[in-house]
């Protein structure tokens, strides 16, 4: 029995070493040596540096407050999906997953040509008197741009995770007394955890790490760790330093899947 | 870097199984890699037509992104078509070709003398390199919304542009203006200075709407933008677009550069590259080539085949540089150099 497993788990486990293991073993090389091959911390310090660390810090805040807003939006969705079973259910779902049929970046530049200065969105505006939007290449375009790419990624484990309470437990609160507040905040939220720890995750991780919305929607002007570390590699072409920065973004990573799993524990 | 060998010989293993498939006649092709929008694409089909040599066509934004592409070998061409000072970092790297000029005689009759002299400066003896296209960097400015003659990079630093200045997302470009606005050179490394010019691009960004590079050409067409850096020949299709648009190059002085064709040194298709080179040398493609992309020709034979007398004497197309004080070529810096700039460049965006 195990070994018919191991065989049918063989074509990931390729996939996985060619891909995933082997590129994270060169990025450790990379990062953790320099141009003659001697080992050095130093691109991993480089975090350290002004602009390394305003970028990071930039891109932490943004994707904080992107994972933030996308959660707020999503609950409440969310929720009113997963007591629509059926039809009506199946429809917002439908209506939500289509924009992902679209490839992500022209989703992205259609959204640069939305808040352009002389963009629809303005062009409308000023049709009807109104003032003018002036978001674009600004961080509020990015983490619009961050919000509307990553919304699906947040909305879909809370759906799975809320449509999965048994409806008998709610009940079951309510006969004992609980009102709406009471019976959400001790017993549907709980319960939804794991949906809300993989949503944020999802949401956060690729916000961090984004190097195309800034640029589209940022106009260059706002430099995220992901942009340095784009440039590091196509345009400087210091592949060890672009490395390192990678590396430091992983430990974040570590750390925001350390957290989560923390307070799912504390919950449980 | 043997592990990066090993890595990229497993991708063009995985690559090569599936590539073969096509069933294409591998060995009379010449891998072009070229700037975005930067040929005729009718010209591609000539050449095939008139060789039998297929054209595989690569773009690339900026010297920048192109140079470690090449350098680490993770695709395969014959042809570039790289700007002076990464042209001087590619031949002191000993990626280039020297070019056997027998085989490119279109070269030598048709490219005009001052422009092999202007590029002695960074391929001493003019060994390696064919020019393709030359030009300027200026501001274009919109005369609807600019009500004052432009003359000065200052004005890029002018409140009253806020969010209506397009800089050029590269860093030696946008290094350029700061340093010709204060009288230095392009190629300075005096700390001092770059400490002088960084902290005035830090000062302007506020002010700036957006850094961009191919985009500053749709921009500015669109009336997004009132004032913007860009590269002559961007500015000569502009105004075809949009009547309003204006191209000056500032008192202070600018960046003149060429764009030559070079082969690689471990080109794959030496005989077909030059075959290539000829062909883009030849009058009438170029003068097609000039009419499509509205970069400057360095082709003698082309220019005189130009019938609109407008064109012929643009001064934009064809300015008469004995006029202007402070040109410059950008010269290669040197990897400190490099490091340097990219460090400052870093500052400048992240502030």
């Amino acid at each position: 029995m195990n070994s018919k497993k191991n065989i049918l788990a063989a074509p990931y486990a390729v996939w996985s070493a060619v891909f995933i293991v082997i590129p994270l073993c060169m990025i450790l090389y990379y990062g953790l040596t320099d141009k003659t091959g001697a080992f050095t911390l130093e691109n991993i310090a480089a975090i350290a540096s002004v602009g390394h660390a305003r970028a990071l810090w930039r891109s932490i805040l943004l994707s904080v407050i992107s994972t933030i807003i996308c959660f707020l939006l999503a609950y409440p969705l969310a929720m009113i999906l997963a007591e629509k079973k059926g039809r009506a259910g199946g429809f917002i779902i439908l209506l939500f997953i289509l924009p992902m049929w679209m490839n992500f970046l022209l989703r992205t530049l259609a959204w640069q040509t939305l808040l352009e200065k002389t963009g629809v969105i303005n062009g409308i505006l000023s049709f009807f008197g109104l003032p003018s939007l002036r978001i674009i290449n600004t961080s509020y375009a990015i983490v619009l741009g961050m919000v509307y790419n990553f919304l699906p990624f947040m909305v879909l484990p809370l759906y799975n995770a809320l449509s999965k309470i048994d409806e008998n437990v709610i009940n079951a609160a309510k006969d004992l007394g609980a009102n709406k507040i009471q019976t959400f905040f001790h017993v549907i939220l709980p319960l939804s955890v794991p949906g809300i720890i993989s949503g944020i995750t999802m949401v956060f991780v690729p916000a961090l790490t984004t190097f195309v919305i800034s640029t589209l929607l940022g106009g260059s002007k706002v430099l995220l760790i992901g942009n340095v570390i784009e440039q590091e590699f196509t345009q400087a072409s210091n592949w060890h330093l672009g490395s390192g920065l990678s590396i430091v973004l992983m430990i974040f990573i570590i750390i925001n899947m350390i957290v989560t799993a923390l307070f799912e524990k504390a919950e449980n | 870097m043997n592990k990066m060998w090993a890595f990229f010989l497993i991708t063009i293993a995985i690559l090569s199984t599936c590539g073969c498939g096509t069933g294409e006649n591998n060995d009379n092709v010449v891998i072009v890699y070229n700037w975005g929008e930067y040929i005729d694409p009718d010209m591609l089909e000539q050449f095939e037509e008139e060789t039998g040599i297929r054209v595989i066509y690569d773009e690339f934004e900026t010297n920048e992104t192109m140079y470690p592409k090449v350098e680490a070998g993770a695709a395969e061409y014959d042809v570039i078509c790289p700007s002076d000072y990464m042209i001087s970092k590619m031949i002191q790297n000993d990626l280039l070709m020297e070019l056997d000029f027998d085989h490119i005689p279109n070269a030598k009759s048709n490219i005009g003398t001052q422009y092999w002299q202007q590029s002695e400066g960074f391929d001493p003896g003019n060994k390696y390199s064919v020019p393709y296209c030359w030009g300027t960097v200026g501001i274009l400015y919109n005369r609807t919304m600019v009500d004052e003659p432009v003359t000065s990079w200052a004005q890029l630093w002018d409140e009253k542009y806020r969010d209506e200045i397009l800089m050029q997302d590269s860093v030696r470009d946008a290094f350029m203006v700061a340093e010709k606005l204060y009288g230095y050179s392009m190629n300075t490394l005096d700390a001092q200075e770059l400490l002088t010019v960084k902290n005035a691009l830090i000062e302007q960004k506020p002010l700036v709407q957006a850094y961009v590079i191919d985009q500053v050409r749709d921009k500015m067409i669109g009336n997004e933008a009132a004032i913007g850096v860009i590269y002559s020949g961007e500015a000569i299709y502009t105004q075809y677009e949009n009547s309003n648009l204006e191209y000056v190059i500032p008192a202070e002085g600018t960046n003149v550069w060429i764009d030559s064709w070079v082969i690689l040194k471990n080109a794959p298709h030496q005989e077909n590259a030059e075959k290539f080179i000829d062909f883009m040398c030849r009058g009438d493609v170029a003068l097609k080539n000039f009419e499509y992309i509205t970069y400057s020709t360095p082709n003698d034979a082309a220019k005189s085949l130009i019938e609109d007398e407008e064109i012929k004497n643009s001064p934009i197309a064809f300015p008469d540089l004995s006029q202007y004080d402070n040109l410059e070529t950008y010269t290669y810096l040197g990897e400190e150099g490099d490091t340097l700039y990219n460090e400052l460049w870093k500052e400048i965006k992240s502030y």
